[in-house]
């Protein structure tokens, strides 16, 4: 992406939107889990360079409800890069070609006459809903398995009462806001759900009230996304390189010195 | 007022509530006094709760760990996308760990002040009391809050107050909040207290005897309808902005259970609030789908300005210091650039409409850092403010490092919602509503780092405290899909799928929501007037009549199928926008967010009429062709009188 510094006086006040970039898009449609997909070729016009992806895709489908034809699913929500709701695979690449969400990807990372590859995550824990939208409920049975503290409402002591070193408490800010949207597996060559386990283990885990559960934690998430089907981990760090919250390869090197230190301690999987 | 337009009915008033103590210790008697219900008898209670934003997924959660089953619905993949993910700024908590004068009583007071007297004292005084146990509770569960370098909390000012009470996690205290309680939920599921129905969308409230007993809601992957039944509903389904279409609210934010449920008898209190938020990106082009808010804390550091003379369209970094009008800092000295949302917009709004506005079209302020980095070095403003700036620059391309930010009010957060007694219940026994989705704590404009602090109290503290008074009564009679309200209830949702299938027209679901939207932002948005609003009546049902004649919602009904969710959801807005206008109308005073261009002080500030309009506009629906009916409810200020607002 191109940041300048020309501010918004660089076109005279008043000018038209741009406007005309045209593109082919090679789209992925599948009816259902069920059903084989195909690539599918369409052409849009006349798209801004200000336009988000997902604005794009808006347009397409605009299009094909209008003609008749069924518009291509995808799964989007706020649009501001944090529900962690969208995610596609642009061009082979998860979220497209700069290090953020689909929503915040916009059309001035293309140019016109470009031809672009639309698929969605292709992981078997994450199977295809419809067209672009997987389900990811995978990701929400690992935190079931240990991926919180448990303090009841009401059982809480003074927020002050225990003191976390600001170090700390940043570092585990940073592996906390991992947005869930799967990227990392489908980044991943093993589709390892690896970075999403490790990021939450490291936030917890990072914190004096995540202790008392910290060895049961992260033995259990292990197991549980060893259940889902997801593949194992051999640090090839494509998944860090593709998140767009840029949670880093670190918080695997601590998730596997906490596995180790759990296993040592005797800490074993539930059932 | 012509009578055409709506109807006066019986006036209402919470009963809850208990006056007769002094108002530091009603929430604890109504504690006492309201019933038990006792471990082993929750276990025989079911409670469904629509919804899993802070609210939502909190009173799931706490519900559970207390032994109820409960049943917990969500539109999207997983309760954590929930929209109060993407608040921005910040938790407000009467902890007064700055020692700076705070207390429950000033939080209560500012929050009542900023709601320009228009909120219920008992319940905001309520949510103040509550605010430090969620700040204790949200720790203990793991939330990484900023803290400072001897491990204490840090904390931050928001508009509309002088004390530094908001506690944040960088820009994304929202999602911080909500993974907490998300986790706290999983954690229920995985116990066996909490079934999960994931990306399923309530369609219909199911009322037994006066009673909400269930709902019927759509499987958005498989299309099946379905009923569900149980003791108690709780509806936590967020705010209505989108009825503008453009707001930076996610894009399946909706009104549809709230407004089915006013539908079924529940009131609509104040639908007419809305909050419009002076810090957001402009909008780019007629492509745009959302827009998208810079957080209010930027106003801790950043200064809003326009230049002196109208249609000067240098480079802003060129125009001297001299020839800067920093409007809000000369308004309004003691509060400068935090000034409450509705003031902040409404100036904003003003100095563009006097020429003065930048950027394309004119619909623009700066929002400046220069000096704030000159001041505080680079480094710690990044720290400070990263992810917004970082937000800024993807997705307009500029560098707010070096060129001031540009910024224009947009639709934020609804005041408005279904009315509540003290306990949270709806006019219908047996309905709470909860977070956004209710109308009870912010009156008629919300203080900043105020929405996640009331929907952590709903759903933490207030509603698992005031249900069991409802649900001592419970177990209720057992139902099923044989059940006559469940029948008609069925019918009528498979009716309305049909017929949106069936009508094949030649106009998009959202080419309607985008007119619709226009429309409201025009005639209903920032500034309201008597003959805009008429205008807008007369064109709302011809919007309504095209639509349900020349829509066009491709696919079937039993597949997961978007264009058909969307239709319905605007097909309830368009219902609602009426309403909306009707209250605008009706309420010939400003007060807050809604301001009457008729009711002004002479330096254009609302001017309230509290002789007049010192009440809850509660809604009742009536069918098609016939008004709605108005019922009052009486604002009394026992604690903070009532006064002119001023930031001056």
């Amino acid at each position: 992406m191109t940041i300048t510094d020309q501010g918004p006086h660089s076109a005279p006040a008043g000018t038209q939107e741009k406007r005309g970039m045209n593109l082919t898009l090679r789209v992925w449609r599948q009816k259902g889990p069920q059903v084989k997909g195909k690539m599918v070729t369409y052409k849009v016009t006349d798209i801004s360079p200000d336009m988000s992806f997902l604005e794009m895709l808006d347009v397409l489908n605009e299009q094909l409800i209008e003609q008749g034809d069924d518009p291509v699913a995808f799964d989007h929500d706020c649009r501001e890069g944090i529900c962690g709701m969208c995610g596609l695979m642009i061009n082979g690449q998860a979220h497209g070609p700069q290090q953020t969400t689909t929503c915040q990807l916009h059309m001035r990372s293309f140019k016109d006459g470009d031809s672009i590859d639309i698929e969605p995550w292709r992981a078997s824990a994450f199977p295809v809903i419809k067209d672009l939208a997987v389900d990811r409920r995978a990701f929400d049975r690992i935190i079931q398995a240990g991926g919180y503290i448990s303090v009841p409402t009401g059982t809480a002591p003074e927020a002050h009462s225990v003191p976390v070193p600001k170090k700390d408490a940043d570092n585990a800010f940073d592996a906390a806001t991992c947005i869930g949207c799967g990227a990392c597996v489908a980044a991943c060559p093993n589709a390892s759900s690896m970075l999403f386990t490790a990021a939450k283990v490291t936030h917890l885990g990072l914190l004096p009230q995540g202790q008392p559960e910290r060895n049961d934690r992260v033995v259990n998430m292990v197991a549980q996304q060893d259940r889902e089907g997801f593949g194992g981990c051999t640090n090839i760090g494509e998944c860090s390189a593709a998140c767009p919250k840029g949670i880093s390869m670190e918080t695997i090197s601590r998730l596997n010195h906490d596995l180790l230190g759990a296993l040592r301690a005797g800490a074993r999987p539930k059932s | 007022m012509p009578l055409d337009l709506f109807t006066v009915g019986d006036p209402i008033a919470d009963t809850k509530a208990p006056t007769d103590v002094p108002i530091g210790e009603r929430w604890s008697e109504r504690k006492f006094r309201g019933r038990l219900v006792n471990p082993a008898n929750r276990r025989k209670m079911t409670i469904i709760v629509v919804g899993t934003g802070l609210a939502g997924g909190s009173a799931a959660a706490t519900l559970g760990e207390a032994g109820y089953k409960v049943k917990s619905f969500w539109y999207q993949d997983s309760p954590r996308r929930a929209h109060s993910v993407a608040a921005q700024g910040g938790i407000n908590a009467a902890k007064n760990y700055r020692n700076d004068g705070d207390s429950v009583h000033r939080l209560f007071y500012d929050t009542v002040k900023g709601g320009d007297f228009r909120a219920r004292e008992n319940n905001v005084h309520r949510l103040a009391e509550v605010s430090v146990n969620i700040i204790d509770q949200a720790v203990a569960q793991g939330v990484p809050f900023a803290r400072e370098y001897g491990g204490l909390l840090d904390n931050r000012s928001f508009g509309g107050t002088q004390v530094s009470r908001t506690f944040y996690a960088r820009g994304q205290t929202g999602q911080q909040l909500l993974y907490g309680a998300y986790q706290a939920l999983e954690r229920q599921i995985a116990a066996g207290t909490v079934e999960q129905h994931a990306r399923t969308e309530m369609l219909d409230l199911i009322v037994v005897d006066g009673r909400a007993r269930g709902i019927v809601a759509r499987d958005l992957v498989t299309g099946e309808l379905s009923t569900h039944f149980a003791d108690a509903v709780v509806l936590a389904t967020g705010g209505y902005g989108n009825v503008f279409y453009l707001s930076t609210n996610a894009m399946g934010s909706n009104t549809t259970a709230i407004w089915r449920a006013h539908k079924r008898g529940a009131y609509f209190a104040n639908p007419c609030y809305t909050q419009i938020h002076p810090t957001c990106i402009p909008v780019k082009g007629d492509y745009q789908s959302k827009l998208t808010l810079m957080s209010e804390s930027l106003r801790n550091d950043g200064r809003v300005w326009v230049p002196k003379e109208r249609g000067d369209t240098r480079d802003p970094r060129q125009i001297p210091e001299a020839e800067r009008d920093y409007y809000l800092e000369r308004i309004y000295p003691s509060f400068g650039n935090l000034v409450p949302r509705d003031i902040a917009s409404r100036a904003a709004k003003n100095v563009c409409d006097e020429g003065r506005g930048v950027g394309p079209g004119g619909l623009g302020v700066y929002l400046d850092f220069a000096e704030a980095i000159e001041r505080l070095g680079r480094p710690a403003v990044e720290a400070k403010y990263g992810n917004l700036f970082d937000m800024y620059a993807q997705i307009t391309g500029e560098d707010p490092y070096s060129v001031p930010m540009r910024i224009y009010p947009a639709v934020h957060y609804t005041m408005g919602g279904l009315w509540v007694d003290y306990d949270l219940q709806s006019s219908i026994p047996g309905m709470f509503v909860i977070g956004e989705a209710n109308f009870s704590d912010h009156g008629a404009n919300r203080l900043g780092a105020s929405a996640l602090m009331q929907g952590l109290a709903d759903g933490y503290f207030v509603l698992p405290a005031t249900i069991t008074d409802y649900l001592a009564d419970a177990p209720f009679e057992q139902i099923d899909d044989s059940h006559p309200a469940a029948v008609e209830a069925l019918q009528g949702v498979q009716e309305q799928v049909q017929k949106l299938l069936s009508i094949n027209g030649t106009r998009t679901p959202a080419s309607f929501h985008r007119e619709l939207g226009k429309l409201m932002w025009d005639l209903c948005g920032m500034e309201r007037t008597d003959e805009g609003l008429r205008k807008a009546l007369d064109r709302i049902p011809e919007i309504r009549q095209e639509f349900w004649t020349n829509v066009k919602v491709s696919g079937d009904w039993h597949s997961f199928n978007q264009t058909l969710e969307m239709a319905g959801r605007v097909a309830d807005f368009i219902e609602l926008a009426e309403l909306m206008c009707v209250d605008a109308l009706h309420r010939r005073e400003s007060c807050g967010g809604h301001f009457r261009a008729e009711s002004q002080t002479p330096d254009g500030e609302a001017l309230r009429d509290d002789e007049n309009f010192a009440y809850v506009a509660a809604w009742e629906w009536t069918p098609e062709g016939q008004p709605p009916v108005l019922h009052r409810e009486a604002l009394e200020y026992e604690y903070v009188h009532l006064a002119q607002r001023s930031y001056k």
